[in-house]
């Protein structure tokens, strides 16, 4: 989360909303550690990372959800036959993904 | 997450504060959020059984410099705990505003570490040849070892190549906690400075600790690749590993999983 904070403050500057995805867990061996970060805004911004590309663009639509609801979301990502091919991670392992919606003083 | 919770761990993480954000991922308050401090909280998981257990529980995870995420049961329900700590940077101290100085202040700024430079040379140290340095002290080595916090969290790199400045360096450090001392020289250069380290009176536990020739055995001949050498025998030894190919290893590829 820590390196995304200046991106997250120059979205909030242009008046964009903004949610926060973290790996909050991993069994197995996946791409990107616990605490792997990814923001997204509003606007359709990206940046950071949690799986090194295998999940981004679902947790991407997920998080533009969870900005509209403004309710937070928990994600599990594995790999099987079926998601193989689609949103699955390459390594065989699991993630679980919080997905958050970020509240910032107006200063 | 909170408005309250966000602004307090960033200016934490700012001030170089050590922080852990505590946030309920599943459960009953999914969502609700507590930032632990070292001397206060920020924000509540709804329940103060939780924050009960939360709160020394985030401070040991933030001693292991540890995230992870925890179940717990209460008479509210059971919840999932994601616990995320945010542990102050290490300090990167170099001795020696030189070449090779410039390459592992860039890089070791890139890798999250706070970087201090210090030589005597005011032609030397500048802001133009380190701009990314977070502090740049002018002064003999006793002076900036008197100025800077030295502990376990310190990495110091000596890269001077000149006896007047690299011994006063290595004695005054030797006397701290720091996890690493490495000093730059070839392989006699490295042996006659122990025996003038001794004459000055360092034991041999404290020679013991210095990594000198300074770096990984990778060949390194630029001053990148010098920096590279003394970052990855740095990363190594804070990560307790032995710094060998990972075709020929077993166990977990990341420290931190």
């Amino acid at each position: 989360m820590k390196e995304l904070l200046h991106d997250i403050d120059q979205w909030h500057a242009n008046g964009n909303k903004v949610a926060i995805a973290t790996v909050v867990k991993v069994e197995g061996s996946a791409p990107r550690p616990v605490g792997a970060a990814m923001a997204v805004s509003s606007a359709g911004d990206l940046a950071g990372s949690v799986s090194g590309g295998c999940v981004e663009t679902a947790v991407f639509d997920e998080a533009q959800e969870v900005i509209k609801s403004g309710r937070p979301k928990l994600l599990r990502y594995g790999i099987t036959d079926e998601m193989a091919w689609d949103v699955g991670l390459a390594c065989g392992g699991t993630i679980e993904v919080f997905v958050e919606p970020v509240a910032i003083d107006i200063e | 997450m909170s408005a309250q919770v966000f602004s307090a761990t960033r200016k934490a993480i700012a001030d170089s504060v050590p922080v852990t954000v505590v946030t309920v991922v599943k459960g009953p308050g999914v969502g609700n959020k507590l930032a632990v401090l070292p001397d206060r909280t920020v924000g509540t998981l709804g329940d103060p059984a939780l924050d009960a257990f939360a709160v020394p529980e985030a401070r040991r995870l933030l001693d292991d410099e540890r995230s992870m995420t925890e179940p717990f049961s209460s008479e509210s329900g059971a919840v999932e705990l994601f616990f995320e700590s945010f542990p102050p940077p290490p300090t990167l101290l170099i001795f020696g505003a030189v070449h090779v100085a410039q390459a592992l202040a860039m890089f070791g700024k890139q890798l999250g570490f706070r970087v201090v430079v210090t030589d005597a040379r005011a032609k030397l140290l500048t802001e133009e040849r380190f701009p990314t340095a977070d502090v740049l002290i002018q002064g003999w080595p006793d002076e900036a070892i008197a100025q800077t916090t030295i502990d376990r969290n310190t990495y110091i790199a000596i890269l001077t190549h000149d006896p007047k400045f690299d011994e006063p360096a290595l004695l005054g450090t030797l006397a701290t906690d720091a996890r690493y001392i490495g000093a730059v020289g070839s392989r006699k250069t490295s042996a006659d400075r122990r025996v003038r380290l001794t004459e000055a009176g360092a034991t041999e536990e404290q020679l013991a600790r210095i990594r000198g020739p300074i770096g990984l055995n990778i060949g390194a001949s630029t001053p990148e690749e010098m920096a590279i050498s003394i970052l990855a025998e740095i990363i190594a030894l804070r990560n307790g590993r032995d710094a060998q190919p990972l075709t020929t290893a077993t166990g977990n590829i990341r420290a931190r999983v």
